[in-house]
């Protein structure tokens, strides 16, 4: 339990994708997809949006402030965001630094 | 080759959905000699291979209709001296490109040249952790250092690394090193494609196939591996490939013939997987007609869609959705008719030479130098004969 808790993600992290993964939209799919080594996962829409705020420069704190204003109906997303995120770096989409 | 999967699917619905994986096999030529390849037996008598301008427009119509996995495979596609342009070309189009290679013919300089050209992956085969076994299987006296200097080469350039190992009963006892050897180069997959026996891995099946003991201990070495690397928090990961001939239900080949693999071979055939065209279809050609045809409107891809040619025992069977009567290659391969269920069922009538196959593994003697190596002179015996 106190490893989960040492490598819990901080709101101050910046997340990127790893190398070799590509976020992008696919027309003919109607979405979002994550492209890998011979593999490809579709996104729904949700993982879609929060995926799409990573550049490798904001932290977390900044995505779930660009993600708030930009679905103003939905409330806080801090707990949605991080919970996402610790998903897709258990996934190793993503690394954090 | 074998694990080119995708979770994205999904289309249950009767409507043909868009060939999500391109799979470009620019040439049959390749300097290496597996007695395991999936080429077909009489390769060598392939015409003359489609131009760069040729497949040119092959990837320009596969990504309109979606194809957004791009395999560029062989043979050895280094082979071709355009492979630079055509990795240019992908990804302008905006396709995610994976070159499959034995690592031959590949230097640092184009390692390089490649990844500033916006290829996505280089994935290195392997016929062995040691040079001595990997070198006799590859038929290459040079071929393992050759491979350890690529994977570096690759790693070095920040590539993903994937790398290749294709087991058989020759070298299924080496799963603890070959993972050692994985981690040593920072390989970030890894895969132990068991054998499936299309091609030459066919021809040499009684010498390629492993026990049933060998299996299950290598089985047990893979899961014990994955547990350590989860424990060290390693993001190394085991693909294990089990052979379908020990399964009692067939695999779903390709996810369903023409659901979302295309293949497009040396001379412009296009196929729904590597395999296919051993079967007595006839299929289309690339020079012919626009991948789109092709796809939706040819018959060769719309034959084995849906389920209204299955015979029995797979038209009643509840898990035909599921499986969909497993492979057509193997069903022609191991009964003569493709509409057969895959023997691997327990529930097709032709599952004996599934048993049987597993029982001579149990006392198969033949060293690898009995196996028929995959090379042009051997290739031609098969047309000639």
């Amino acid at each position: 339990m106190t490893k989960l808790a040492e490598n819990a993600i901080k709101t101050t992290d910046t997340p990127r994708f790893r190398r070799g993964f590509r976020f992008q939209w696919e027309p003919v799919q109607n979405g979002y997809v994550l492209l890998y080594p011979e593999g490809m996962v579709k996104l729904n829409e949700s993982a879609g949006a929060i995926l799409g705020e990573i550049d490798g420069q904001r932290c977390v704190q900044d995505i779930v402030a660009a993600l708030e204003a930009a679905f103003p109906q939905t409330g806080a997303l801090e707990g949605d965001v991080i919970e996402f995120l610790d998903h897709a770096r258990q996934q190793h989409w993503i690394e954090l630094s | 080759m074998t694990s080119l999967t995708s979770s994205s699917t999904g289309q249950k619905s009767a409507s043909i959905g868009p060939p999500l994986w391109l799979l470009a096999e620019l040439t049959y030529r390749c300097p290496l000699q597996c007695p395991y390849c999936s080429n077909p037996l009489d390769f060598a008598q392939t015409e003359s291979e489609l131009s760069t301008e040729e497949w040119v427009r092959v990837l320009r119509q596969g990504r309109e209709m979606g194809a957004a996995q791009l395999g560029f495979s062989g043979g050895e596609p280094l082979v071709r001296q355009d492979l630079g342009e055509l990795i240019a070309e992908a990804r302008h189009l905006g396709y995610y490109s994976n070159l499959i290679t034995s690592g031959l013919g590949l230097t640092r300089a184009k390692v390089e040249s490649f990844a500033e050209a916006g290829l996505d992956h280089i994935q290195v085969s392997f016929q062995a952790s040691d040079p001595e076994l990997n070198n006799a299987v590859a038929g290459s006296r040079k071929a393992f250092e050759q491979k350890l200097a690529m994977a570096r080469a690759v790693k070095e350039a920040g590539y993903p690394m994937v790398l290749n190992f294709v087991i058989h009963r020759h070298n299924i006892h080496q799963m603890n090193d070959i993972v050692a050897l994985c981690d040593r180069l920072g390989a970030d997959y890894v895969e132990l494609a068991t054998c499936q026996y299309y091609g030459w891995a066919f021809k040499n099946r009684e010498g390629l196939i492993p026990s049933r003991a060998q299996l299950e201990k290598a089985e047990h070495e893979v899961n014990q591996n994955r547990a350590r690397l989860m424990d060290e928090g390693s993001a190394m990961k085991l693909i294990f490939v089990t052979p379908d001939y020990y399964e009692e239900r067939p695999k779903p080949c390709m996810n369903g013939w023409g659901s979302l693999f295309l293949t497009v071979a040396p001379d412009g055939t296009a196929l729904p997987c590597h395999s296919a065209r051993l079967l007595p279809i006839d299929f289309p050609n690339v020079r012919d007609k626009n991948l789109k045809h092709i796809w939706y409107e040819s018959s060769g891809f719309n034959h084995y869609r849906g389920d209204s040619w299955m015979p029995e025992p797979c038209q009643s069977c509840d898990e035909k959705e599921k499986d969909f009567g497993g492979c057509r290659c193997q069903a022609f391969l191991l009964t003569g008719n493709a509409d057969n269920a895959d023997p691997v069922c327990s529930k097709s009538p032709h599952h004996d030479r599934i048993l049987a196959a597993r029982q001579a593994a149990d006392h198969a003697t033949a060293g690898i130098e009995e196996l028929t190596y995959r090379n042009a002179g051997n290739s031609r015996l098969f047309f000639r004969s």
